[in-house]
């Protein structure tokens, strides 16, 4: 007897939206049994884990500020791979937002007004956009592959920003340390929420997944983009231009990014320092195959992704386990909603051995 | 007489340095070339190096370290396999938990080996050989991975391009319906292909554990996973080009670490950027010629497969 | 160190808080009991800087048993994240906050102006508030006793230097270890390797070999792993340990290492936080106070070695000699400062020059 996947004719609509229930589901279980044999209380771990971190306000506004970035980087990067634009340089061209951004803050520093912070985010947006163009013209100019220049890319670009913070950007009265000086009151974006860090990037995130969403579903250049993906050989019949795709989906990519990164040094950091981004780039990788690839998908993996975050911190804080068990709970808590997707298009079937059978 | 010394100096550093690199690399080689994009290495080589540390200290033999880093290497990957071969997962997500998942299993584990030096694996000197000037240190006077490194780079060179297995093996990432068609079962040899990928990631860690800096510490392969997978495309998925992606690399970074020590005022930061900068920009030569890397590149690489029955 | 048992004793009284918050049922005021929470910027791991606060913070929980009760999150990023974590203790209890790496000075700025019952102590910065104080070792008295030990240990007069990055505090030890270096051994050299990392095992080794490659026989390093040690073992040279006693990496080359301690500042701070007797103040101590102490001595140090240099500490200690004491001579030869007088701490904290014996420039 065996287990085999048989292909469903349409893929399940129904499982659609239940598959991550049930990913959630043996989450629980491998939870119960983790946290059994760490001599925990599995009730106790699950809960501080999944809700304490949210119970509150200022809880909740942290999860979302947690999840902007993520859903920022993510769903630039999901239009591009919904094109085979392969980035995974998120976190080079974050950090160069933050940068460009930044460095606006820093230049009209005591000298500034309300036009400041639209500048800066147009800057970062762009800081981003210029660090994404990089790649997208060594692949249509000279053939070389997306995949090594944007990953490569990432690490220069963290060191520029600690070459910055350590030389000539930093805090003239820091007593030389590494990081810039506070930025002014015009170059920061405005908490919505009294009492939180809930900053206006928030918003800007969302406001990105919204017209991500419209752009991949509504427009021509989507369209495109998800023909390119799919067949390369219609594309061409069709005349869409490949180059077209991969500038397109670099630069859409690269300026969310950008805006990410201008997000955290403009929002809850308010200057530059050598740590600006705790991996985002990389993480939102995940998150926009979690999500689909679909920006609204996306937006629910980022908050599933946040909280991921604040529920290891929270394990820490609350249950003095190690940051590692948290790594082999996240980590296996992705093997199962990723696993559960195979349900959507398949059903599993017990056979006794007779393969090549199904009735 | 100084300068040549300096310069085996650097070129020994640089082999050292670029042989972690190399195994992780032609383990992802291959399983590319099969069709499957692991992006896990990193995770797979922490598992490999932690697995490979705690044998040798309960054992106290190398050999044992290095069997025990192969067979964690490839349970990793085995896992891996069974999410995007079996239950085909999306194999970019699925390699991206399976980092965050082995950076945390291996610290996990790792937790009571922390702060227990080993005696590394002594270097293996060929007899006489080793004893030439210059080329005796350059050639015959290394810890014995690194030999091994060489001797698997022969040996993927020599099944991707003259076996019938790697014929077989190719034709898989180069399409996997026609060659499921003539009969393949494209299913196994993916996962064996995976699984070699997760031996020579997990041999990477140990290197790193055993030899390079014998300890265990978290995180000890400080994103040395990541730079081998950018390796693989650098070489334009070929064998002899990853050698000369991972000295290139090793190379850069040791030089700059020469340049500084003899007392010139660089920015550490920005000589930190010559490697990359380096790699990308031998990339962009070699891939100008944009038919020939089409040829290397597999077909089907990261697409999943069913055979539907 | 989280074995099975701690945990078990942990779960009952977890349990019953974790009851509490979920019932709503107002919790039992535990008997005055401190509440102290640690911010790390790394994994404790077994040596390093955020290794020795966490010796430091098991010796506070040691000596002030049930009054206190300690948590901490470790890896904590000096990004976004610092803040949130921090307010979180701050939040939940905590009446103790030490937030130990530099990156978090402002975040623990901003989370005490909303906590102002809360005390917070940040190491390493230099912004204070009325719930703020800040504590630093003066890790350049234990560079310059160490400095004296490679004087007298090296044949080939250069020492390798593994460096992070060129902030004041790296450059400081640099200095004060070419002070005390050259104080015994005036032809003596310092090359110095910035990694541009705080831990980065093979590439700390990497820095290492190369420095042992053009002449180094003494290899000290300001980064946080084992790997110069253990490289300095294996290439027949010595070496000098940061942070932790790293003899065990290198039992023939560890001559000795810079350590510090933070539990006796731990120990005090809590106890003056549950007089009510705590007021902010910026501590900067050493040898004098015990927070930095050499590791004991290799075998190669000979008895004579040692003497010297645990005078020279006792001399530090009482303040007849200081690490940057006059004449101090700049890589030019030019005098920074003048026979008679010792630099001050505000210079010092800023230090952004080499002192003479230092090979090469100071990276801007």
């Amino acid at each position: 007897m065996q287990l085999r996947l048989e292909p469903r004719a349409m893929p399940s609509k129904w499982l659609r939206y239940s598959s991550p229930l049930i990913a959630l589901a043996l989450t629980l279980v491998f939870g119960v049994i983790l946290f059994s044999a760490l001599g925990q209380n599995p009730a106790v771990a699950l809960y501080t884990f999944f809700i304490r971190p949210i119970g509150t306000l200022y809880g909740l506004s942290e999860l979302c500020i947690k999840a902007a970035p993520l859903l920022l980087c993510a769903v630039g990067l999901a239009i591009g791979f919904r094109g085979n634009v392969w980035n995974i340089g998120a976190e080079g061209q974050l950090t160069m937002g933050a940068i460009c951004g930044g460095g606006l803050a820093l230049a009209f520093y005591g000298d500034e007004g309300p036009w400041l912070l639209p500048l800066m985010i147009v800057g970062g947006g762009l800081g981003g956009m210029a660090w994404g163009a990089i790649p997208a013209f060594l692949k249509t100019r000279f053939n070389a592959n997306e995949i090594l220049t944007s990953l490569m890319l990432t690490y220069v670009a963290i060191q520029v920003l600690g070459y910055l913070v350590h030389g000539p950007w930093r805090d003239p009265e820091g007593f030389n340390f590494p990081e810039t000086r506070l930025f002014g009151e015009d170059a920061l974006l405005p908490v919505l929420i009294e009492g939180t860090r809930f900053h206006f990037g928030v918003v800007l995130a969302v406001l990105a997944a919204m017209i991500g969403w419209v752009f991949v579903t509504r427009t021509f250049a989507g369209f495109q983009i998800k023909v390119v993906g799919q067949a390369m050989a219609a594309a061409n019949y069709a005349g869409y231009s490949g180059n077209r795709v991969v500038w397109t989906g670099f630069l859409i990519g690269g300026g969310l990014a950008g805006l990410a990164g201008l997000g955290e040094v403009a929002g809850p950091m308010g200057q530059l320092n050598p740590t600006i981004s705790p991996g985002y780039g990389f993480a939102a990788i995940i998150v926009a195959f979690l999500g689909r690839l679909h920006p609204a998908g996306v937006l629910l993996a980022s908050l599933l992704m946040a909280l991921m975050y604040l529920g290891g911190e929270s394990l820490q804080m609350n249950l003095n386990l190690p940051l590692a068990i948290t790594g082999v709970f996240q980590g296996t808590l992705l093997f199962f909603v990723l696993a559960s997707d195979v349900f959507i298009r398949f059903r599993v079937k017990l056979v006794h051995n007779v393969p090549r059978t199904a009735p | 007489m100084a300068e040549i010394d300096t310069i085996v100096a650097i070129l020994v550093a640089t082999m050292r340095a670029g042989t972690p690199l190399l195994f992780a690399a032609l383990g992802e080689l291959i399983t590319e070339k099969a069709g499957v994009l692991n992006l896990g290495i990193e995770g797979m080589m922490l598992v490999g190096a932690v697995a490979g540390f705690i044998a040798m200290v309960l054992t106290g033999s190398p050999l044992i370290g290095v069997l025990a880093a192969m067979a964690a290497g490839m349970a990793m990957s085995g896992l891996f396999g069974f999410l995007t071969l079996t239950l085909m997962a999306n194999q970019v997500a699925t390699g991206l938990a399976l980092t965050i998942f082995g950076v945390g299993l291996s610290a996990f584990v790792g937790l009571g080996y922390i702060g227990n030096p080993i005696q590394g694996l002594p270097g293996l000197a060929i007899p006489v050989l080793g004893d030439i000037p210059v080329l005796g240190s350059l050639l015959f006077n290394h810890d014995p991975l690194v030999y091994v490194s060489l001797v698997l780079l022969a040996a993927v060179t020599w099944f991707l391009y003259r076996s019938r297995a790697g014929l077989i093996l190719r034709a898989v990432g180069e399409s996997h319906e026609a060659a499921h068609a003539i009969g393949y079962s494209v299913l196994k040899i993916r996962y064996l292909a995976v699984l070699f990928g997760g031996a020579t990631s997990g041999i990477a860690g140990a290197y790193l554990s055993l030899v390079y800096t014998p300890q265990w510490a978290e995180n000890m392969t400080a994103g040395r996973g990541w730079i081998a997978l950018a390796l693989v495309v650098f070489a334009t998925w070929r064998p002899a080009r990853v050698l000369l992606g991972a000295y290139l690399f090793g190379g850069i970074t040791i030089m700059g670490l020469h340049v500084q020590a003899a007392g010139f005022a660089i920015s550490s930061h920005l000589v930190a950027t010559l490697p990359y900068l380096a790699t990308v920009l031998v990339l962009v030569l070699i891939s100008r010629d944009a038919t020939r890397i089409k040829l290397n590149a597999p077909a089907a690489l990261g697409k999943p497969f069913h055979s539907s029955g | 160190m989280h074995s099975n048992k701690h945990f078990k004793g942990l779960v009952a009284a977890m349990f019953v808080v974790a009851l509490a918050a979920v019932g709503g049922a107002p919790a039992a005021k535990a008997a005055e009991q401190l509440k102290i929470g640690f911010v790390y910027v790394s994994p404790v791991g077994d040596a390093g800087w955020t290794f020795q606060h966490d010796i430091s913070r098991k010796d506070l929980e040691k000596a002030l048993g049930a009054k206190v009760k300690t948590s901490f999150v470790e890896s904590v990023p000096e990004g976004a994240d610092a803040e949130r974590v921090i307010r979180e203790f701050a939040a939940s209890g905590h009446k103790l906050v030490f937030t130990t790496s530099f990156g978090y000075m402002n975040p623990t700025i901003k989370v005490a102006k909303r906590f102002p019952g809360v005390t917070f102590e940040h190491a390493t910065g230099y912004k204070h508030a009325k719930n703020v104080g800040t504590y630093l070792a003066r890790f350049y008295e234990g560079r310059y006793l160490t400095g004296i030990v490679a004087g007298k240990m090296t044949k080939s007069n250069k020492i390798g230097y593994v460096a992070a990055f060129p902030i004041p505090e790296v450059v400081r030890g640099i200095n004060a270890f070419t002070m005390g270096l050259r104080s015994v051994n005036p032809k003596a050299q310092v090359n110095v390797v910035w990694v541009s990392s705080w831990y980065d095992p093979g590439k700390e080794r990497e820095a290492a070999e190369t420095l042992i490659a053009q002449g180094a026989d003494v290899v000290t390093q300001h980064t946080d792993s084992t790997a110069p040690v253990q490289a300095a073992e294996d290439k027949g040279v010595y070496a000098i340990g940061y942070h932790s006693d790293m003899s065990k990496y290198g039992k023939k080359a560890h001559l000795t290492a810079a350590t510090h301690y933070w539990g006796g500042h731990y120990i005090a701070a809590a106890k003056a936080v549950m007089a009510g007797t705590w007021k902010s103040q910026g501590i900067w101590g050493g040898i004098k106070e015990g927070m930095i102490k050499l590791a004991p001595y290799g075998p190669a140090v000979p008895a004579d070695v040692r003497a010297l240099a645990d005078a020279k500490g006792k001399e530090i200690a009482s303040g007849k000699l200081h690490p940057f004491q006059g004449p101090v001579k700049d890589q030019s030869g030019k005098v920074r400062i003048p026979a008679g007088q010792t630099m001050s701490d505000k210079d010092m904290l800023g230090f952004k020059w080499y002192v003479e014996g230092v090979i090469g420039e100071l990276p801007k």
